[in-house]
C-alpha cells in the first residue's frame, strides 16, 4: 500500500487506474432501467393525457400555493425578527433566566463533581432528557433500519436490483489507495482524539456526543480506507448490536438507581471524586462513555445501512462474499435453528 | 425596531438563516433541496439558541476555580439545549435521507412533480 503511494508520488503510477477497469455493467443496468421507465411513463402520459390532467389541476393550486408560500414565509420571519428586536440585548444577562443557571454554577462542582458545569447539567441534573435523546438516535438507527435494510420483505418487492447495483464498492471506491495512506496516517489520531473527548467530559469540552461522533466517523473512514470486509471483522452485527443494548440499558439502570434513591432521600453511594481527575463526577464518566458508544455505533450504522443496506456485515446482505465475517448472523441462526 | 434588530444582531441573523431555511423548504421542487433547508433551519437555531446563552465578557461554563463567582460564567442551561436539537436533527436528517432513498428507489426521480405524475399512472393502473 505504501509502496503504491510512493510511485503515485513519483508520478510513476497512475492512482486511479485501478479505478477506470471498474465494472461499468451495473451503473449501465440501472440507466437503462431508468430509460425504460421514463419511456413507458411517457407513452402513458401520451395515451392518458396525465400531463394535462395535471396541468388542469395544479394551475389553480401552484398560483394559491405560491402566494400563501410567499405570505406565511414573510409573515413568519417578520413575526421572528420583530420578537428579537424587543428580546434582551445581545450579551447583556437577562436577570429571569439567571436562577436556575447560577444553581447549576455554584453549587455543580460540589453536587455532581464536574467541573463542566454542561456535563453537570445534561449527564446529572438533566439525565433524563440525555437519555432520551439517545433513545431518540436508537429510534432513528431502527427506522433507517426499516427503512434500507436488504431484509426478505424489503427485496421481495423488486428492488433487488438496486441493492446489486448500489452495492458496495460501486459507487464509492473501495480501498482507495488515497484513502489507505490517508487513513494510515489520520486514523489513530482520529480514534485516539476520539477517546481523549470521550473520557475529559466532566473536565472540558466534549463528552459523549461529540467524542461519539469523531470515533463514529473514525469508523466510517477505516471502512472507505478497508473495506467493508475489514469492518466486519471488528465491528460485527453482534458487537454493534450487543453494544448499544447495554449502553442503553446500563444508562436506564445507572439513571433509575440514582433518580430512585435521590427522590427517597437516600444515599447513593456513588463517589464523587475529586473535581478535574478523569475518574471524577460519579455517573458522569460511565454515562459518557455509554452515550459516546450508542453516537458511535448509531453514526457507523447510518453509513453502513445507507452504503450496503446492513449493519456489521449480515452474511446474505453481503451477496454471500463474506457469508461467515459477520458472527451470528441472522440468517445462520435461523438456519441452526 | 432597527436599532434593536442591530443591537441583537447574532439572533436577527439566526432569525434570516431560520427563515432561508423556510423558503427552501416551501419553493424548492427537489427533495434533496428541501432537506437542506431543513438543515438549515436547524443551523438557524442552533445559534439563536447559542448566542441567547452568551454573555459579553464572560467565560465558558467551566469551573477550574471555585472562588470564582456565577457571575464570572455564561449561561450553561442553552449549550445543552443545542445538544439535544443537534441529536434531534441528525436522526431526522437521516430518516428523511433513508425515504428519499426508497422514493428513488420507487420513482426514480427525486422532483416532487415527477414523483406526483408517477403516483398517478401507479394509481390508474391498478
Amino acid at each position: 500500500m505504501k509502496e503504491k503511494f510512493w510511485r503515485w508520488l513519483d508520478g510513476s503510477r497512475e492512482y486511479l487506474e485501478d479505478a477506470s477497469d471498474m465494472d461499468e455493467t451495473p451503473y449501465r443496468e440501472r440507466e437503462e432501467v431508468k430509460t425504460q421507465i421514463r419511456e413507458r411513463n411517457d407513452s402513458l402520459d401520451k395515451r392518458r393525457g396525465t400531463r394535462a390532467v395535471i396541468r388542469a389541476e395544479e394551475k389553480g393550486f401552484r398560483l394559491l400555493y405560491s402566494w400563501v408560500a410567499v405570505i406565511s414565509a414573510i409573515f413568519l420571519i417578520g413575526v421572528l425578527l420583530y420578537v428579537v428586536s424587543y428580546l434582551p440585548r445581545y450579551g447583556q444577562e437577562n436577570p429571569q433566566t439567571t436562577l436556575v443557571a447560577r444553581r447549576y454554577l455554584e453549587d455543580g462542582v460540589r453536587e455532581t463533581g464536574a467541573i463542566n458545569a454542561v456535563a453537570g447539567m445534561i449527564l446529572d441534573y438533566r439525565a433524563f432528557d440525555t437519555l432520551g435523546e439517545s433513545h431518540v438516535l436508537f429510534t432513528a438507527l431502527v427506522c433507517v433500519m426499516i427503512l434500507l435494510e436488504k431484509d426478505r420483505k424489503n427485496m421481495r418487492r423488486g428492488y433487488e436490483d438496486y441493492y446489486r447495483i448500489t452495492g458496495e464498492g460501486f459507487y464509492t471506491p473501495n480501498r482507495d489507495g488515497i484513502m489507505q495512506a490517508a487513513g494510515f496516517v489520520l486514523l489513530p489520531s482520529i480514534l485516539l482524539f476520539g477517546i481523549y473527548i470521550l473520557l475529559n467530559g466532566q473536565n472540558g469540552p466534549g463528552g459523549g456526543f461529540s467524542g461519539g461522533t469523531v470515533l463514529g466517523s473514525g469508523l466510517i473512514i477505516f471502512t472507505m480506507a478497508f473495506g467493508f470486509d475489514t469492518v466486519d471483522r471488528i465491528a460485527s452485527r453482534r458487537l454493534l448490536k450487543g453494544v448499544t443494548v447495554v449502553a442503553l440499558g446500563f444508562y436506564s439502570f445507572a439513571k433509575g438507581y440514582v433518580f430512585f434513591t435521590g427522590a427517597n432521600g437516600l444515599e447513593s453511594h456513588i463517589p464523587k471524586g475529586t473535581p478535574g481527575a478523569i475518574l471524577s463526577g460519579g455517573l458522569i464518566l460511565p454515562l459518557d462513555i455509554a452515550v459516546g458508544l450508542v453516537v458511535a455505533c448509531t453514526m457507523f450504522g447510518f453509513y453502513s445501512l445507507f452504503r450496503r443496506g446492513s449493519i456489521g456485515g449480515k452474511g446474505k446482505a453481503c451477496s454471500g462474499k463474506k457469508a461467515g465475517t459477520g458472527a451470528g448472523t441472522k440468517a445462520e441462526g435461523k438456519d441452526n435453528a | 425596531m432597527i436599532g434593536n434588530l442591530l443591537a441583537n444582531y447574532e439572533e436577527a441573523v439566526a432569525i434570516i438563516l431560520f427563515g432561508i431555511g423556510f423558503t427552501m423548504v416551501l419553493f424548492q421542487r427537489n427533495l434533496i433541496r428541501k432537506l437542506i433547508g431543513m438543515n438549515i433551519m436547524d443551523t438557524g437555531v442552533f445559534l439563536f439558541l447559542a448566542s441567547m446563552g452568551y454573555i459579553r465578557g464572560r467565560k465558558a461554563p467551566i469551573i477550574l476555580d471555585p472562588s470564582l463567582p456565577a457571575e464570572s460564567y455564561i449561561n450553561p442551561v442553552p449549550a445543552g439545549l443545542v445538544l439535544t436539537g443537534i441529536v434531534v436533527s441528525v436522526s431526522v436528517t437521516a430518516i428523511m435521507l433513508s425515504l428519499c432513498v426508497r422514493l428513488y428507489r420507487r420513482y426514480h426521480t427525486l422532483e416532487i412533480d415527477d414523483i406526483y405524475r408517477l403516483s398517478k399512472h401507479q394509481m390508474e393502473d391498478r
